[in-house]
């Protein structure tokens, strides 16, 4: 079954946790990666792929970038997942 | 008639007798490497986890920085250079093709006339040689096989690429592969993903300067954000599947030691494929950078003189790079 929007909020705060150590509840959807949660490129890529796994999608390389916020990663996900 | 051929007479199994690095005089510093980019020892720090490399100088030549290695490697083994049967040098940045640099190495090195070639197998040169050596120990055709990775991957620098002027150092790792009568070496898992040739490469060919349409000299680049996924997640399940191999799980390592690419990815590929505590991480890195096909002798010298690993000990070794290729086994640290 797909996951709802908030679900997916939530899973992403707790993946946001576990590799870059911010507090779940600063993950919100307007927050960027790079400036306001110190996700540099290359935990993104951990990001991604815990996205990946948890969600049932795939996100390649070339949308990876197009993710600024966190409010692009939940659309995508809840766009592409199954 | 179809006559019947006598065999060569191999090895029961074949082992790395001894290892031996060579890594250059000058250390240089990311302040050293800030002076062409826009940015910062933090960030190298923090993008890497490197804080100095060794760059070659002119004398520093790649057969030089080979001998060098060779030279400990064949007495770190206990052997004499004539007992050497071939030399399988790995390297991307040998500027003459043609003869090898292991036929000069060979000859200095009084190996009499031993068989001698290079390989081009970039980040995973090391892996690849060694499973050659492996095979040419057992079959029969060389009793003993001396195996190197050499770079001077700074010749191959673009020192104004932000993201990859910081990430690469020269130096030269060797090994002495021979019999053995216990299994030391395991079962390599290896291969290559042409379709991902782009992902890691020289910006551009040789040939090109015939046509005098380039003025740059060429240097490697790479799509950071694609090898780290590659590096990190697919190269965590090869090295998986080596253990698998062998017959081992993670609880019966000693050594980790990956190819030296970037701490970023050892430490996420520690963490992807859980490894326990016991086990002693190479990260050799900080202070040599990514010397490519020689990082892995490299750091497994270190380990061994430092102590921080001992003759004896089991070691998950894991190469990947431009290709891309990768190779993965266990080996008995000699």
């Amino acid at each position: 079954m797909a996951a709802t929007k908030e679900e997916i909020v939530e899973g992403l705060a707790e993946i946001v946790n576990e590799i870059a150590g911010i507090p779940t509840e600063d993950v919100q959807l307007d927050k960027s990666f790079t400036d306001d949660l110190d996700v540099d490129s290359l935990s993104m890529v951990e990001v991604v792929v815990a996205a990946e796994e948890r969600f049932g999608v795939k996100i390649p390389d070339d949308d990876v970038k197009n993710l600024k916020t966190v409010g692009d990663a939940v659309d995508y996900i809840l766009n592409h997942q199954d | 008639m179809t006559a019947k051929i006598r065999p060569a007479k191999g090895a029961p199994y074949a082992r790395i007798l001894g290892v031996g690095g060579y890594r250059p005089t000058r250390v240089v510093p990311n302040e050293e490497i800030l002076k062409h980019i826009d940015s910062s020892d933090e960030w190298i720090r923090s993008r890497s986890g490197i804080t100095t490399r060794h760059w070659a100088g002119p004398e520093e030549t790649v057969a030089e920085m080979t001998l060098a290695a060779a030279g400990k490697a064949i007495a770190d083994a206990g052997i004499t250079p004539e007992q050497i049967g071939a030399v399988v040098i790995s390297t991307v940045s040998h500027f003459k093709q043609t003869p090898s640099i292991a036929t000069e190495v060979a000859h200095r090195l009084g190996t009499g006339k031993a068989a001698a070639f290079d390989i081009s197998a970039a980040c995973a040169g090391f892996g690849y040689g060694l499973t050659i050596a492996k095979g040419l120990v057992v079959e029969g055709s060389a009793q003993y096989v001396l195996v190197v990775g050499v770079e001077r991957l700074s010749d191959l620098t673009d020192l104004t690429d932000r993201t990859t002027a910081f990430l690469f150092g020269d130096g030269a790792g060797a090994v002495v592969v021979g019999p053995s009568e216990e299994p030391a070496i395991g079962p390599t898992v290896w291969g290559s993903e042409g379709d991902k040739a782009d992902v890691i490469s020289q910006t551009v060919p040789w040939d090109d300067y015939r046509e005098g349409e380039v003025e740059k000299f060429p240097a490697l680049r790479q799509e950071g954000q694609t090898v780290f996924r590659w590096a990190v997640f697919e190269m965590a399940k090869v090295a998986q599947q080596a253990l698998e191999a062998a017959g081992l799980t993670s609880d019966d390592l000693d050594v980790f030691i990956p190819h030296q690419a970037n701490m970023r990815i050892i430490d996420s590929m520690v963490k992807t494929l859980k490894l326990p505590e016991h086990v002693t991480v190479a990260r050799d890195v900080e202070t040599t950078g990514n010397t490519s096909a020689a990082s892995i002798p490299l750091a497994m010298e270190r380990l061994l003189a430092t102590g921080q690993a001992k003759s004896g000990d089991t070691a998950l070794v894991i190469g990947f790079g431009a290709g891309l290729v990768y190779a993965a086994t266990v080996v008995t640290l000699p």
